[in-house]
């Protein structure tokens, strides 16, 4: 669970062309510089690094309980989709 | 010399109905052909619905050497051709040529034998795979079964291929390149890997279409074909054939910005260089039909296009989309939706947007929702903006 936030991160720094360590957990998506087809190209490479199938339909951010409001609400999701595989 | 551009006939398979009568009664209606999905493996898909062409049995239409040559976007195309020629009457294909807008052409020829190679394991295919997968082979099938032999080819301009098709026939007629032209589009992208890639850009709808409205969450793919034929008015009428409405203007433009982000600026070129062209004031517009693809992102950049290019005309539109009747059907769509544009030139029935209970603020033009409405109508635009940024507005007035 702990390896979760340093992959999720690395994954949206590939996409918004930055280091890693300059992403912090308050950053937003918007912050980062990331476009709603960059967001949905950082939610594909989630579900092929974890394995899981993520609930994002860009037309209706905030439905489907998947918070992409900033990166560790992104995180928090995704812990609690891996978490909901392994149960 | 320039000549007048007039529609003399229509043809259309989609999911509303197999001819143009049927579609226009279910717009009229407002009776939605979107439904479940049935093909191979549509269970292996989170998005399961679409305006599917219901009840299409090909041996029933076409013999065994047809089938072997013609993908099901072919057999849609040819068939919409037919009706069309039928409707123009005697002498409408005389020195014809076709043009057929499509998308992504024969994919599901594509898929059936990647399948059966690369998933099955076979080492071969059948010899005719290339001839049928091919986007021209629409076409070339619409033009060797009527006999046109004159400028034939196809377009592809993702969701704009059938504006492109219609409005290059129409230049090519008005400026005496030939007398008449067929011209449409052809799509058959509902197989699994189609929905699948369109899936995986998540802006497909698990449950429906609702354009303009706050609750809409992405478009529902469709499929189907329609074909017009375009003639010059004084041939037509020497003929003494009925047309529908004239086609009197075109503008395309392309955005040169983002490969699938739309932007204002470009959408609201075409539709005043249609204007322009068609020589058509703003004010004389009645019906828009919009893209009106029902993402937030092409809603609100259409909107706000239609309100740059007629400014203060816009109040007095109606822009609806139909696209929650017939489903997007991609490169054919907008050959589909100028039959609606038809159906408010000639009968005066302006076709809803179904599916529109809670209007986007941003989405605040006279969208005519959920019941079609009766009005007279002079001109009309049908718009066309694809990913790619490729927009192709056509401009019409009524006879």
């Amino acid at each position: 669970m702990q390896d979760i936030a340093p992959r999720v991160i690395e994954i949206l720094a590939t996409q918004a062309l930055l280091d890693p360590s300059e992403i912090g957990p308050e950053a937003t998506i918007e912050s980062l510089g990331l476009d709603s087809l960059g967001l949905v190209e950082a939610i594909f490479a989630i579900e092929e690094a974890f394995d899981i199938q993520v609930p994002f339909n860009p037309n209706e951010p905030g439905q489907g309980g998947f918070d992409t409001t900033s990166v560790a609400s992104i995180v928090a999701a995704v812990q609690g989709l891996v978490a909901g595989k392994a149960a | 010399m320039t000549k007048r551009v007039v529609i003399t006939g229509a043809g259309t398979v989609n999911a509303l109905a197999g001819d143009v009568p049927g579609t226009l009664e279910a717009m009229a209606a407002g009776r939605s052909g979107i439904g479940p999905l049935a093909f191979r493996d549509v269970d292996r898909l989170s998005v399961r619905i679409g305006a599917q062409v219901q009840g299409w049995d090909e041996a029933a239409r076409f013999s065994r050497n047809e089938i072997a040559v013609y993908d099901r976007f072919t057999q849609f195309a040819v068939t919409a051709a037919a009706e069309a020629l039928a409707m123009a009457g005697e002498g409408a294909g005389q020195g014809a040529g076709a043009i057929i807008g499509s998308a992504a052409g024969g994919i599901g020829t594509w898929e059936d034998n990647y399948r059966a190679v690369f998933a099955e394991g076979k080492n071969r295919v059948p010899p005719l795979v290339v001839p049928r997968l091919m986007v021209n082979a629409a076409a070339s099938h619409v033009a060797m079964r009527h006999g046109l032999t004159g400028p034939s080819f196809a377009v592809s301009s993702a969701c704009a291929s059938s504006n492109h098709a219609l409005g290059l026939a129409f230049r090519m007629v008005r400026d005496g390149q030939a007398p008449a032209m067929l011209a449409g589009g052809a799509e058959a992208m509902l197989c699994f890997g189609g929905i699948k890639a369109w899936e995986s850009l998540r802006v497909l709808s698990p449950d429906g279409c609702r354009p303009f409205d706050a609750r809409r969450n992405g478009l529902v793919m469709g499929e189907g074909a329609a074909v017009f034929v375009l003639e010059d008015a004084d041939r037509a009428a020497a003929r003494g054939a009925m047309p529908l409405a004239e086609i009197s203007g075109f503008g395309m433009t392309a955005d040169a910005g983002d490969i699938v982000v739309p932007s204002v600026d470009g959408a609201a070129a075409a539709i005043r260089a249609a204007l322009d062209e068609a020589r058509i004031d703003a004010s004389e517009v009645g019906y828009v039909n919009a893209h009106g693809t029902g993402t937030q992102v092409n809603d609100r950049s259409e909107v706000a296009a239609i309100r740059r290019a007629f400014g203060s005309a816009a109040e007095g539109l109606m822009v609806s989309s139909t696209k929650a009747l017939h489903g997007h059907a991609i490169g054919a769509t907008g050959a589909i939706e100028l039959l609606a544009v038809i159906m408010a030139l000639r009968d005066g029935i302006i076709a809803p947007t179904l599916g529109l209970d809670q209007p986007d603020p941003a989405c605040d033009l006279d969208h005519v929702p959920n019941e079609a409405r009766r009005a007279r109508v002079g001109a009309a635009l049908s718009n066309a903006f694809a990913f790619g940024g490729l927009n192709a507005v056509l401009a019409l007035r009524a006879l």
